[in-house]
């Protein structure tokens, strides 16, 4: 029966839907207001049923009803029910039920926190958000339906793979996905702006702290992704150059240069169809990566079960959703002629120039990603494209990036002077070029000029930011918390650069044959073997080991690698030890026996890896608090003033704030 | 007040930064150690540098170092094989291509089907750059566009329109 | 008219995945096709100190079948191929990939071809999967046909079904034989 009530509830969500597509569009450019009001409660009543739908599809999952089909494959009754729970968006219906949600959840966001928007604008937003939930919720009713029942029941869920039982992968889908979903709320304002043909700039600020907030949730996303992978695969990787993480980065890199060049557009009325080109862009590339994680056009270690039919659909739901809004930007963006000019030496340049770069790397990313499918279709044959070839051109595009990062900090809007800039960033460039000189020849263990270079983009960035701080010359407490937030992000991304610098080329990896009372060295930390015990789990027999890590015969850690036997089924698997640190991780994973007392081992030194995440988290907490400034609200208010004394007192709107969280 | 010192958002920090550094157990697929002893360091760097860079063919996008596949297995083994004879890089490189194409290759070799892949990226910057440079210099010269009557007109449609509320 | 260029570019993507979904990315033509076939000797099977090689197949248009007892696919095409050995009396080499003398398996091999019956000229017995690797195996069962010059012609990757064997390789057999040595 809840199973019924879901699939209803989800048709429900879809009616409500495609009246929030259809009415609310319509009454805009027919000047009714009956039709205009219907958008807001659609959005909250479409949110309403999704939650329903969503919910009941989580209780068969908690309850075990292995009746509905998707629960019988992907669950089982021996999972604790936080995984059981988890295992909701692990397939792919489960997946796509979440994103639906999540996307009737922004617009119900949307509507929620839109005082400030006039309602035309609203109606029209909406619209376009509720056009793309009939895609997606027909494609999960029509392609993948999670409420199938079985005629015949089986007593127990499919075995589930224990690699997918694990907290980085409960979290990691659906920050991703609120990230993915997000970017749309940037496009439908877009699309709203084209299809009201209004040359102001106004949609940008109610766009801007939306989009910072979709892209925190991807840049987390990504980053959980990631970490994930480094613990759980076990092959000390924390990127792969996959398909589908290249998926999930494209919109993230379009969604960075999306951030800048709305920033321009608001305060300079600049870059105005670019900006519009960039919003369709971001949400096309989470589309297509979408399509290209399901469809099983490429192959991908992370690919979900692939179905032609599906892809079909997915293609066609691409073609309609990008095809006519590209359309629209053909016929429209003549109209949306830039006001105000600027000089080559200018804040608008600069910003300029960083939104070529992104997209350089972008295309760039796409064409590796998509040319083993090109070289395909034109016959000539089967290639792999993989991370040595990423690895070789993303790194001087993202150094070229880097080196002008810094200087934009300080740029004047309009016209400045390379004088004037030169005098403002010769300490910080001086001192970064000093540290990443200085520092490899006194610490590291052998020269590398790629660590130079990595050390200087790092501390190049960092300094750069601070100096800007200083060079205000207000209190810190002072200042906005835009300001600070773009500070933080870009630290953070100065952190990650560091931590992917010293950890790619410092890193060592070792197989070792040790005996009992044996020990290796690396890197300075030794590895001392204690020996091998037999232990018992709840539902696995383990040989476990015990390593103690000595450094200058100070005992750092002692870690307990296992490998388990989970019976005669399942694969044996292993646990590594890993010992997280601030400027390194030791990782040991625990082999075979190799007779004798003795056994394999494989021993990891991984210097500074943990910067990486942490540069994520502090993008992440840069672009949130960026979006909560204060000057969005006022912005918005003055943009409604000219309305307050013909609207009187009542209807005064009140500062909205911008974020959901 | 700024948000950024509030204690709520501290703590919401924290327990982020926590989650990623408390995390020491971890289950992963059972790693296949294989000891190669090699007669010099370069010989070894060489050996673990193609099994990151051949491709398993029969897997899903995985290379020969993070694969468990018995034919991953055999492809490493060959590798070895190759290098302690004194195989060049090259060696492994044709060995592998002659029986698996250039699929196999996770960097795919410089020829005519792959000119676009290799030049297109510093091409793409190259003329990207250019375009923005005429870009700017091009609208300095032209005149600041007037709003137009119309365009007024819908400014303040657009403005007005709240108070139908 | 510079607007208009997403919009293009959009078009020839979508063109792009159409064909990305009527194609599957995992089939990998042999490099070896118009190349000499790589050589091998192996001991055989039922007499495991006599052995077989590439060589001893010269001047005649002959298969080499990939297969084991432990693949499930070879058992699929066991018959079809057999059909096809039979009727057109084509010398063909089974090459038992990994299978046979490895302390898990045993005697599989030799069971497996007693109980499905053993249509080969000869068998060869190869432990390590040492000449699958040399022949550029990806999965068992693979099947190539060889001129008589042995140069590699076909490969059919994945077990044969009796719609290629009719439609491709009775024909290519016969168009082989007809060619010089």
């Amino acid at each position: 029966m809840i199973p019924e009530i879901g699939h209803f509830a989800l048709i429900l969500a879809l009616s409500v839907a495609i009246v929030q597509g259809i009415f609310p569009l319509w009454g805009s450019l027919t000047a009714k207001p009956q039709w205009i009001a219907l958008a807001k409660p659609a959005a909250y009543g479409q949110l309403l049923f999704m939650v329903i739908s969503f919910a009941c599809l989580v209780y068969a999952f908690v309850v075990n009803d292995f009746s509905v089909k998707y629960t019988a494959n992907n669950s089982n009754s021996q999972m604790p029910t936080m995984f059981r729970v988890s295992a909701v968006w692990g397939a792919h219906e489960g997946s796509l039920l979440l994103w639906a949600m999540i996307l009737s959840g922004w617009g119900a966001a949307v509507a929620f926190f839109s005082k400030g928007i006039p309602p035309i604008m609203l109606s029209r937003v909406l619209s376009i958000m509720g056009l793309i939930g009939v895609g997606f919720m027909l494609f999960v009713i029509v392609t993948s339906n999670p409420f199938e029942r079985l005629l015949q029941i089986p007593l127990e869920g499919r075995q589930l793979n224990p690699l997918l039982q694990d907290f980085g992968l409960i979290i990691h889908p659906p920050m991703l996905y609120m990230g993915y979903v997000g970017l749309s709320v940037a496009f439908s304002f877009a699309m709203a702006a084209m299809i009201g043909g209004k040359l102001d700039a106004s949609w940008v600020r109610w766009a801007r702290p939306w989009t910072n907030i979709a892209w925190v949730f991807l840049t987390l996303g990504i980053a959980l992704g990631s970490w994930w992978a480094y613990y759980e695969l076990g092959w000390g990787g924390w990127w792969f150059w996959d398909p589908v993480e290249n998926a999930s980065l494209m919109p993230w890199i379009v969604g960075t240069a999306l951030i800048h060049s709305l920033a321009v557009t608001e305060k300079r009325a600049s870059f105005k169809a670019w900006t519009i080109l960039l919003c369709i862009l971001g949400f096309s590339l989470s589309l297509l990566g979408t399509f290209l994680v399901r469809s099983g056009v490429l192959t991908s270690v992370h690919s979900f079960a692939s179905d032609p039919g599906r892809g079909l659909f997915i293609l066609i739901f691409l073609l309609v959703v990008i095809g006519s809004s590209l359309i629209l930007f053909s016929f429209r963006a003549h109209k949306l002629r830039s006001v105000g000019s600027f000089s080559l030496i200018s804040r608008e340049s600069g910003l300029l120039v960083n939104n070529v770069i992104l997209l350089v790397m972008t295309a760039t990313v796409l064409l590796g990603t998509l040319y083993p499918l090109i070289i395909d279709a034109l016959g000539a044959g089967k290639i792999s494209v993989g991370p040595p070839y990423f690895n070789f051109v993303m790194v001087p595009l993202a150094l070229v990036l880097f080196s002008v990062m810094g200087l934009g900090f300080f740029l004047r809007w309009k016209k400045d002077s390379i004088e004037r800039v030169l005098k403002k960033v010769w300490i910080p460039l001086a001192a970064s070029l000093v540290i990443a000189f200085v520092l490899p020849l006194v610490v590291a263990p052998e020269f590398n000029f790629k660590v130079v270079l990595g050390l200087f983009a790092g501390s190049w960035i960092t300094l750069a930011a601070l100096m800007w701080v200083v060079s205000l010359g207000r209190s810190p407490f002072k200042l906005p918390l835009a300001s600070w937030g773009s500070v933080i992000a870009h630290i953070g991304m100065a952190t990650t650069v560091i931590g992917i610098t010293l950890v790619s080329l410092y890193d060592t990896e070792k197989d070792v044959r040790l005996e009992k009372g044996q020990s290796y060295e690396m890197a300075g930390y030794k590895f001392a073997f204690e020996g091998v015990e037999g232990h018992q789990g709840k539902n696995y027999t383990a040989n476990r080991a015990t390593m103690t890590i000595t450094q200058d015969g100070k005992h750092i850690t002692t870690v307990h690698p296992e490998k388990r036997d989970y019976g005669r089924d399942a694969m044996a698997m292993t646990e590594a030890g890993i010992d997280a640190g601030f400027t390194r991780d030791l990782f040991v994973a625990l082999g075979e026996p190799l007779g004798k007392d003795a056994w394999s081992f494989r021993i990891y030194h991984k210097p500074f890896v943990r910067w990486i995440w942490l540069g994520a988290i502090l993008m992440g907490f840069g672009g949130f608090i960026a979006a909560l400034d204060k000057r969005y609200r006022r912005m918005r208010k003055i943009a409604v003033e000219p309305i307050a004394d013909n609207a009187g007192k009542k209807n005064q709107p009140k500062p909205a704030s911008g974020v959901t969280i | 007040m700024n948000a950024l010192f509030k204690p709520l958002h501290l703590k919401l920090l924290l327990g982020v930064f926590l989650l990623f550094f408390v995390l020491g157990m971890t289950a992963l697929y059972a790693v296949k150690i294989e000891f190669h002893s090699f007669e010099n360091k370069a010989q070894e760097k060489l050996y673990l540098q193609l099994i990151a860079e051949l491709r398993c063919v029969k897997c899903q996008n995985q290379n020969l170092a993070e694969s468990n596949a018995e034919l991953a297995k055999d492809m490493r083994e060959k590798a070895y094989e190759l290098i302690i004879k004194g195989g060049s890089r090259d060696d492994v490189v044709n060995y592998m291509t002659a029986r698996y194409g250039d699929f196999v290759l996770y960097k795919p070799p410089f020829k005519m089907q792959t000119l676009l892949l290799w030049v297109g990226p510093p091409i793409f910057l190259f003329l990207s750059l250019l375009m923005l440079f005429r870009l700017i210099r091009n609208q300095k010269n032209q005149p600041i566009e007037k709003l137009s009557e119309t365009d007024r007109d819908s400014v303040r449609d657009l403005l007005t329109s709240n108070k139908e509320k | 008219m510079k607007f208009f260029i997403p919009l293009i570019a959009f078009v020839a993507l979508i063109g792009l995945m159409l064909f990305g979904l009527n194609n599957d990315p995992k089939l990998i033509p042999s490099p070896f096709i118009g190349q000499s076939a790589p050589q091998f000797e192996l001991p055989r099977l039922y007499k495991p100190e006599q052995t077989i090689s590439v060589d001893d197949m010269k001047g005649k248009v002959w298969i080499l079948n990939l297969w084991a007892s432990w693949c499930v696919s070879c058992r699929a095409e066991h018959a079809v191929l057999t059909r096809l050995i039979n009727k057109e009396k084509i010398p063909t080499v089974g090459l038992n990939y990994k299978d046979y003398g490895t302390e898990d398996y045993g005697d599989d091999a030799v069971q497996w071809l007693s109980s499905l019956g053993n249509p080969y000229y000869a068998v060869a017995v190869d432990t390590k999967g040492m000449a699958g690797i040399d022949w550029g195996v990806v999965g068992v069962p693979e099947t190539f046909l060889m001129d008589k010059k042995g140069i590699v012609r076909y490969k059919f990757t994945g077990p044969v079904y009796q719609k290629a064997v009719d439609e491709t390789l009775i024909p290519l057999i016969k168009k082989l034989r007809e060619e010089e040595g």
